[in-house]
């Protein structure tokens, strides 16, 4: 249970970074685990920064196990202030290592807390958990994409994984 | 509910050894405590056996085949539904099986909306029918605290038929607040259809004064056993309602069987619902006839080796005695509502007493979401549910998101218990909570 409830998660979990409902934003949704219950609201705000697309913030509230809520804030870390290229490839890593039942054990240095979340992989039942807040922001950022002044040539999403998608 | 108790009858160490899976570890080599039978309960050896023998004996397609084992199955399946139907106080006419109890109740929501569908252009329906056909402004009374099972389908037939859903909400400790039955239950209610025992709250319903009043004003009255038959004596002709849905799996039997009760008036006047082969009594090209109940309800190869399973199940449970499981089960739910009572932070979601709740126990701890409680219990071997246990709007009426949840059965004992409880209190200091 240790390799689950790793203390990094259980800080994350009782002081999140990055919590509450900001604007501006260009896109919202709310993303639900229907099988237990955690649900999260989340906005994403991209902005064109001299032609690189950035996630100018990531904003959220959510109530769920310490999880998922951890994970939130460690998404939230791994995200904010990234440009739109490196946070896409972030999500990669994270849905890569939670997925991938305790083979792949994620590397510090490119995924700082996240790596904290490898131990989920061998929790099935609490992969969902962990990746909601992720798979919510890659909803939302998506749909912000239309939405970005000046941004005509967007960067493909191609080559991230729909499957696991958590809105039920 | 008056329920014969005949407490500490039930000798779990000999049960035990007929449910061998409760011999096995962990999460690297814990001892299993099984407290999840509300979802799904183990199986004895008499039940395996009973599938066993039958496919290594006689199995075959029932009701089709001139050979010896096509007629030594389907005495085996028509012996099961008998043997099943004198579980529950019926005729073996009036059970129809199906996959569980969704589909049961499915079954009877479909009745609905058919013969709503049927009757709005004239298809001929069964003689009696008209107490299926719905218009709009009809009203179906659920209760506030249903499993998904006996809510999403009411709400498909409002859909589909333009009737109103209403609902009997819940007094904060968890029991239905009839104070405004008498609103509720109008001359337009066609349909009450309620849960006998609560499996998020554990709270045990009074089915004769609902049933009472759903039944003056001619409302069709439904009733999901689910969480109710595998736990004590049930006569469903005695309970006065019209239907009855249970599953298999929650009483010892296999997966993949559930039944339906009706009295021979209801089942009579329903169109079919699943269609096609087993179910018929003439077709042409043009249309086809259907065959009497229960075999209407039952279309293709049915799950004969399940009922001859869940037979074997009644057997054992019989066996038993069922005021004898109702009795332990009663102690068990005193002993751990007790102890819970004794661990801080911990606070019981639904009936904190005795009085009308069965063994089914919900409970959040401050300050740990229960899902994470669940895995911390898990930690020490003990199998419990976390979620909204398919009541969502119950959990939401009572102002949580989801709870952790524990229900013992025939096979659990003190021990179980006491190792329940503190795991349970480990649980806060894990999150720094204590
Ligand atoms: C009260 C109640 N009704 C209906 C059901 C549905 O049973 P099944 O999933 O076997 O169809 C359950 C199962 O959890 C239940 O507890």
């Amino acid at each position: 249970m240790e390799d689950l409830y790793q203390e990094i998660i259980l800080d994350h979990y009782r002081n999140p970074q990055g919590r509450g409902l900001r604007e501006p934003f260009q896109a919202q949704v709310h993303h639900v685990n229907p099988t237990c219950g955690d649900e999260i609201d989340l906005r994403v705000h991209l902005e064109d920064d001299n032609g690189v697309m950035r996630v100018a913030d990531v904003s959220y509230e959510g109530q769920g196990c310490s999880i998922s809520q951890a994970s939130a804030s460690v998404m939230y870390d791994s995200l904010a202030g990234r440009t739109l290229d490196e946070a896409l490839e972030a999500l990669g890593r994270f849905q890569e290592m939670v997925q991938s039942k305790g083979e792949i054990a994620g590397d510090e240095d490119t995924m700082g807390d996240a790596v904290a979340f490898a131990g989920v992989a061998k929790y099935p039942a609490r992969v969902k958990c962990a990746l909601l807040p992720w798979l919510a922001w890659k909803d939302a950022a998506m749909q912000s994409m239309d939405d970005v002044p000046s941004m005509d040539d967007v960067p493909s999403m191609a080559g991230v994984r729909v499957e696991g998608e958590s809105n039920g | 509910m008056s329920v014969a108790i005949s407490p500490g009858t039930i000798d779990v160490r000999r049960v035990r050894e007929d449910f061998p899976i409760l011999d096995r570890s962990v999460r690297g080599g814990g001892r299993l405590v099984y407290l999840d039978s509300a979802a799904t309960t183990q199986k004895p050896l008499a039940v395996l056996d009973a599938e066993r023998d039958y496919y290594l004996t006689s199995n075959a397609a029932v009701h089709r085949g001139a050979h010896q084992l096509a007629e030594e199955a389907t005495e085996a399946f028509e012996g099961a539904r008998a043997r099943i139907a004198d579980f529950v106080g019926a005729r073996a006419d009036d059970v129809v099986f199906t996959r569980n109890a969704t589909e049961s109740l499915n079954l009877m929501a479909y009745a609905f909306s058919n013969a709503t569908a049927k009757a709005a252009h004239g298809a001929p329906l069964p003689p009696g029918a008209e107490r299926f056909i719905l218009r709009e402004g009809d009203e179906i009374l659920v209760t506030e605290m249903e499993h998904h099972a006996n809510l999403v389908p009411w709400q498909e037939v409002c859909s589909k038929t333009g009737a109103i859903l209403r609902w009997i909400p819940l007094t904060p400790d968890g029991r239905l607040d009839l104070s405004s039955l008498s609103d509720l239950v109008t001359d337009r209610t066609r349909v009450v259809s309620f849960t006998q025992q609560s499996n998020l709250l554990g709270t045990i319903n009074p089915v004769a004064p609902l049933a009472q009043a759903a039944r003056a004003v001619g409302a069709l009255v439904v009733l999901d056993a689910c969480q109710s038959i595998p736990h004590m004596p049930t006569d469903v002709t005695a309970l006065g309602v019209d239907a009855v849905a249970w599953s298999g799996h929650k009483m010892l039997g296999p997966t993949g069987i559930g039944c339906l009760w009706a009295t021979p008036e209801t089942l009579a006047s329903m169109p079919p619902f699943i269609t096609g082969g087993s179910m018929i009594e003439t077709v042409t090209m043009e249309a086809s006839t259907f065959a009497e109940p229960p075999k209407r309800f039952e279309a293709g190869v049915p799950m004969v080796a399940q009922a001859v399973g869940l037979a074997a199940a009644c057997d054992y449970l019989d066996a038993l005695g069922m005021g004898n499981v109702a009795g332990h089960e009663a102690s068990l739910t005193a002993y751990a509502l007790e102890g819970i009572a004794d661990v801080p932070g911990v606070t019981i979601v639904g009936p904190a007493d005795l009085v009308d709740r069965g063994s089914a126990i919900s409970f959040t701890v401050d300050g740990v979401h229960p899902h994470d409680v669940g895995q911390v219990l898990d930690s020490s071997g003990i199998a419990v549910r976390v979620g909204h246990h398919c009541a969502w709007p119950g959990c939401r009426a009572m102002g949580v998101p989801a709870t952790t949840r524990m229900s013992p059965y025939i096979y659990n004992d003190t021990d179980d218990i006491d190792d329940f409880i503190q795991a349970l209190g480990r649980v806060r200091q894990v999150f720094g909570e204590a």
